[in-house]
């Protein structure tokens, strides 16, 4: 470790430092409250640090034996993992009371998640990838099971079998991929399946590269909520702690994306790989979203149907993802993940709006059930006008980020000639309309089961506020976010 | 008119929709400063009306903000602009909010977020036929939905839950295949922009000149089907009207005249402006090729709308069929413009144009009448009613002076509007032009049955003790009937504007 890789390493380092200054400072101190600021102000270093790294590039961004970097593209999720983190620990300082006693341990395996999660992005070295992925999966599972009632019991077992099951199958599909390249360098892998196609002949002289994509799509596909490995997710939704399934919904589901976009993007990169990939990729975005919008309008617990919610909008996430081949000039080839950066910031702002809504409003009501917010716009208007424009926002309607992130993600697929895809998409928002909108009609048509008011404590509501804003400023004024993620995109295109 | 402008008589509502929000908390203040902002409002579009410089012609009072979302491949403007086409139909808003604020007057049911929601719709509405941005258009296009889904299914009655989300969900259904051809034509390579139309002045060339002749993404046939379903949806057109009827039933009255007024013109106004004036000269594939299904839409639906009209037995059901109807003769107009031996008369074009606004008024008309009656008889059902002309004389001249106007008497708008249309489409589509002037002999039935039932016959003691409408009420109604009547004596008030649109939409 030289301290060039202790500079590029720094903002994963930091968090990670960060969780066992937490947990020391456990053991110390009697009242846990202070912990939830020591966390929450704690993250303002990594923020620094990245913020550093992205106004001081360092001349080489690749570093600690090649397997990691701190190009534009990891630090664009360093910053969205952190923002995330920062807001679900505030947010989540009201929904701690609920396990009081054990904050310490709870702040401590999320930020301990959150490190793998940065160093995931940072990757670029499978093996890396694979460590950091276990990394952020362990603590997750932990986290899903925090309330030790028996559904969060049951998420947190469901959790960690089925993600120790994909990880197998992520790591078996790797082996496919080194062994048809030989390295297990993101982009030597590019340099060698380059090399196998120079002869004129397609890079498929063997059907490996083909199973081990196969195989790390599925792998990765658990994390991103992905028909057919979606099993999962209402489970987890229903039974684990509602801050944990925001943090899971957005930071892990955002990081999943990252090492996909950078695996499929930068090794796999090649016109005639994409062209495979990138039809298999755009089947399973049929599937996954038609499935998760089907399956969410039955749903009668809120956090359940947001998790269908979420396989849905994991769907539209990989229309972007699917969109690779642009009709004509490069300008066109970054679109889709450019779209699905945007897209994935958009999710997040509009996502953590959403929960943490829920947060406030199911911490005084003490129920999950849809019908729990029967007339909530007159128990608490203004969390409910929020509440209802993320609804919006997930539903599509402008002027909201996610409304653009749609837009983003269609277009780039209209452009690569997935045009029926595009319209899969959009007939599959029209059918998300039932259930976004039932709850938003239920909030204001239906009649209260008390007139007493819903009031939330400062940090939740400061924090749904923010959020809030946020859905409406990337909705209404995108062009700086885009630029962003542009600069992004090209650290994994090559 | 100075930069801006535009945007302020946009966005007017809007602003008084926030401050009400924010700062206003006492009923009847709520009230009055509503419809202080929806007058102010059409004052402010009467000027721009005046304003528009019918002689230069083109779109005029640019409003532009260039970097808007400035990235490759989603390039788009905030671009507003008024043309001969939209300038009226920003005046008909205008005037029908303004009248849906004051018909409003009665609501009391939380009132703060009534008018907030009423406030929101007018801002989209205008929005929709002030946009020149293909995306900004789409955006004002999908905002009116969530006001139009809270008024109905909080303030509206009967099954309005139901009434509510099927007309989302069949809006939300034609709009997702219109985002599909929008982004379709802006992807085509070459075109790159979202502007709707060419407007030299400020050195934008439109999608209508950068897509003639071209090849595009998807086939020309299969982007105007997509963008026609969006359209048909809202008009609505046959076989796709099932949401109509519904919306206005259960609706408020003031939501009713808002969708029936000016919501339905969204639909009229697409289709004039994006299904005809882009694809006249596409390749492959040209809206002349598909006059014939045009007019037989609009056949089917002039008839059957009227046919179903006759059997209704809810006022407002009544009304709200005999829109189908009505809204068949502007497709019917549009469908002229495959014209006869190469030539385009634009009479057609132009009565289809005029029939969305004397609908609008006199639909506004009919629709306020109806609610001047339900809230005083607290019953729709005709059988219930009749003999009300004794007892209630000044809702029966109202609801007198609209029917006439609706069924096509000289001297009121609606006689124009269709006189012109039947003169523009027989030389094109004899036949279908004479099976559908069979619809004004069915529109003369309905009205004339539907009064008769309902405004005459024996005196009803039922209503003995209930007053006829008061000044309030009748503010809005006298503001459509001097519309209705001016537009009658005088077309050229309208029309002539619309001749300027018409002229720059058609091509060839």
């Amino acid at each position: 470790m030289t301290a060039h890789d202790l500079w590029l390493l720094s903002p994963e380092l930091s968090v990670a430092g960060l969780a066992v200054l937490v947990i020391i400072v456990d053991l110390i101190i009697d009242k846990k409250t202070p912990l939830i600021w020591l966390a929450a102000i704690g993250l303002l270093v990594p923020l620094g640090l990245t913020l550093g790294l992205w106004f001081n590039t360092p001349e080489t961004e690749i570093g600690v034996f090649g397997t990691v970097t701190a190009d534009r593209f990891a630090l664009f999720f360093h910053f969205l993992l952190i923002g995330t983190t920062g807001a679900v620990i505030i947010a989540g300082a009201t929904y701690s009371k609920k396990f009081v006693g054990f904050q310490g341990e709870f702040l401590t395996l999320v930020l301990l998640s959150v490190s793998g999660m940065m160093l995931l992005v940072a990757s670029r070295d499978v093996i890396t990838a694979y460590v950091a992925l276990e990394l952020s999966a362990l603590p997750a599972a932990a986290l899903a099971a925090f309330l030790r009632t028996d559904r969060s019991l049951e998420a947190g077992l469901k959790f960690l079998l089925l993600s120790a099951l994909s990880s197998a199958v992520l790591l078996y599909g790797l082996v496919y991929l080194y062994g048809a390249t030989g390295t297990t360098d993101i982009s030597g892998m590019l340099e060698a399946i380059n090399g196998m196609t120079a002869d004129g002949g397609r890079a498929f002289g063997s059907s490996a590269i083909m199973l081990g994509v196969v195989m790390v799509v599925a792998g990765f596909g658990f994390k991103m909520a992905m028909a057919p490995f979606q099993m999962w997710v209402p489970d987890v939704y229903e039974g684990a702690p509602t801050p944990v399934v925001a943090f899971l919904s957005i930071a892990s589901k955002s990081a999943a994306f990252a090492i996909v976009l950078r695996v499929l993007y930068t090794a796999l990169g090649t016109e005639g790989l994409a062209a495979d990939w990138s039809t298999l990729i755009a089947i399973l975005a049929a599937i996954t979203m038609t499935a998760g919008n089907l399956l969410a309008l039955s749903q009668q617990n809120i956090k359940r149907m947001l998790g269908y919610s979420t396989v849905a909008h994991a769907g539209y996430l990989l229309v972007g993802l699917a969109a690779v081949a642009g009709n004509s000039d490069s300008a066109d080839f970054i679109a889709g993940p450019q779209g699905v950066l945007f897209y994935l910031v958009a999710y997040a702002v509009t996502n953590l709006a959403v929960f943490f809504a829920i947060i406030a409003i199911t911490n005084k009501t003490g129920s999950d059930m849809i019908s729990g917010f029967a007339g909530m716009a007159r128990r608490a208007p203004v969390l409910s006008v929020l509440l209802a424009l993320g609804l919006l926002s997930l539903l599509g309607i402008p002027p909201t980020a996610g409304f653009l992130g749609k837009i983003f993600v269609f277009s780039a697929a209209v452009d690569s000639g997935l045009a029926w895809l595009a319209i899969i998409g959009v007939i599959n928002s029209v059918v998300s309309a039932f259930y976004y909108l039932r709850v938003v009609r239920t909030m204001f048509l239906d009649e209260p089961e008390s007139e007493e008011r819903v009031t939330a404590d400062i940090p939740v509501w400061a924090a749904t506020l923010v959020a809030s804003a946020g859905l409406l400023i990337f909705g209404i004024a995108p062009s700086s976010l885009l630029e962003f993620a542009k600069d992004a995109v090209f650290g994994v295109i090559t | 008119m100075f930069e801006g402008w535009l945007s302020i008589v946009v966005f007017l509502p809007a602003a008084a929709a926030l401050v009400i929000a924010l700062f206003l908390r006492n009923d009847s203040q709520i009230r009055w400063f509503a419809i202080g902002a929806t007058v102010l409002n059409l004052i402010l579009i009467v000027i721009t009306y005046v304003d528009y410089d019918r002689g230069i012609g083109g779109v005029q009072m640019v409003d532009r903000y260039q970097d808007w979302i400035p990235i490759d491949g989603l390039r788009a403007e905030f671009l507003l602009g008024i043309d001969g086409l939209s300038a009226p139909l920003v005046l008909l808003t205008g005037l029908l909010t303004a009248v849906a604020a004051f018909a409003s007057w009665r609501i009391t049911l939380r009132v703060r977020e009534y008018f907030i929601w009423l406030l929101v719709l007018s801002t989209s509405v205008l929005g929709v036929f002030l946009a020149l941005d293909f995306l900004l258009f789409f955006i004002f296009w999908e905002i009116e939905l969530i006001p139009m889904f809270m008024l109905i299914s909080i303030w509206g009655s009967g099954r309005n839950r139901y009434s509510a989300m099927k007309f989302v969900i069949f809006t939300l259904g034609g709009s997702a295949f219109m985002l599909i051809g929008i982004l379709a034509l802006f992807l085509s390579s070459g075109v790159d922009t979202f502007a709707m139309v060419s407007i030299p002045s400020e050195g934008i060339e439109g999608i209508p000149d950068l897509i003639a002749g071209k090849d595009l993404l998807i086939p020309a046939g299969v982007i105007w089907f997509f963008l026609f379903t969006a359209f048909a949806v809202k008009m609505p057109l046959w076989p796709v009207h099932s949401w109509l009827p519904d919306a206005h039933t259960d609706a408020p009255t003031a939501v009713s005249i808002m969708l029936a007024g000016v919501l339905l013109k969204m639909g009229g106004y697409g289709l004039l402006r994006i299904s005809v004036g882009m694809f006249q000269e596409t390749k492959g594939f040209q809206v002349q090729d598909v006059a014939w299904l045009l007019a037989t839409l609009a056949v089917i639906s002039i008839i059957y709308g009227a046919i179903v009209t006759l059997q209704q037995k809810d006022l407002k059901r009544l009304v709200a069929f005999s829109s189908v109807s009505h809204m068949g003769f502007v497709v019917l107009g549009v469908s002229s413009i495959v014209g006869v031996g190469g030539t385009v008369t634009h009479a057609g074009l132009n009565g289809a144009a005029l029939q969305m606004v004397t609908h609008g008024t006199i639909t506004g008309l009919m629709f306020l009448t109806v609610g001047l009656v339900y809230d005083r008889a607290h019953t729709r059902y005709i059988p219930d009613l009749g003999g009300l002309a004794l007892r209630w004389p000044l809702i029966t001249i109202s609801m007198v002076i609209a029917g006439l106007a609706s069924l096509g008497l000289p001297g009121l708008s609606g006689f124009v509007a269709e006189i012109t249309v039947f003169l523009g489409t027989y030389e094109v589509w004899p036949w279908l032009t004479a099976i559908g002037a069979f619809g004004v002999v069915l529109a003369a039935g309905y009205v004339l049955w539907m009064m008769q039932r309902t405004f005459f016959g024996p005196r009803n003691e039922r209503f003995q003790d209930i007053e006829d409408a008061n000044f309030v009420d009748m503010i809005p109604v006298v503001a459509l009937v001097i519309s209705i009547v001016a537009i009658g004596v005088f077309p050229k008030l309208v029309t002539e504007i619309f001749k300027v649109g018409i002229s720059e939409l058609v091509r060839i």
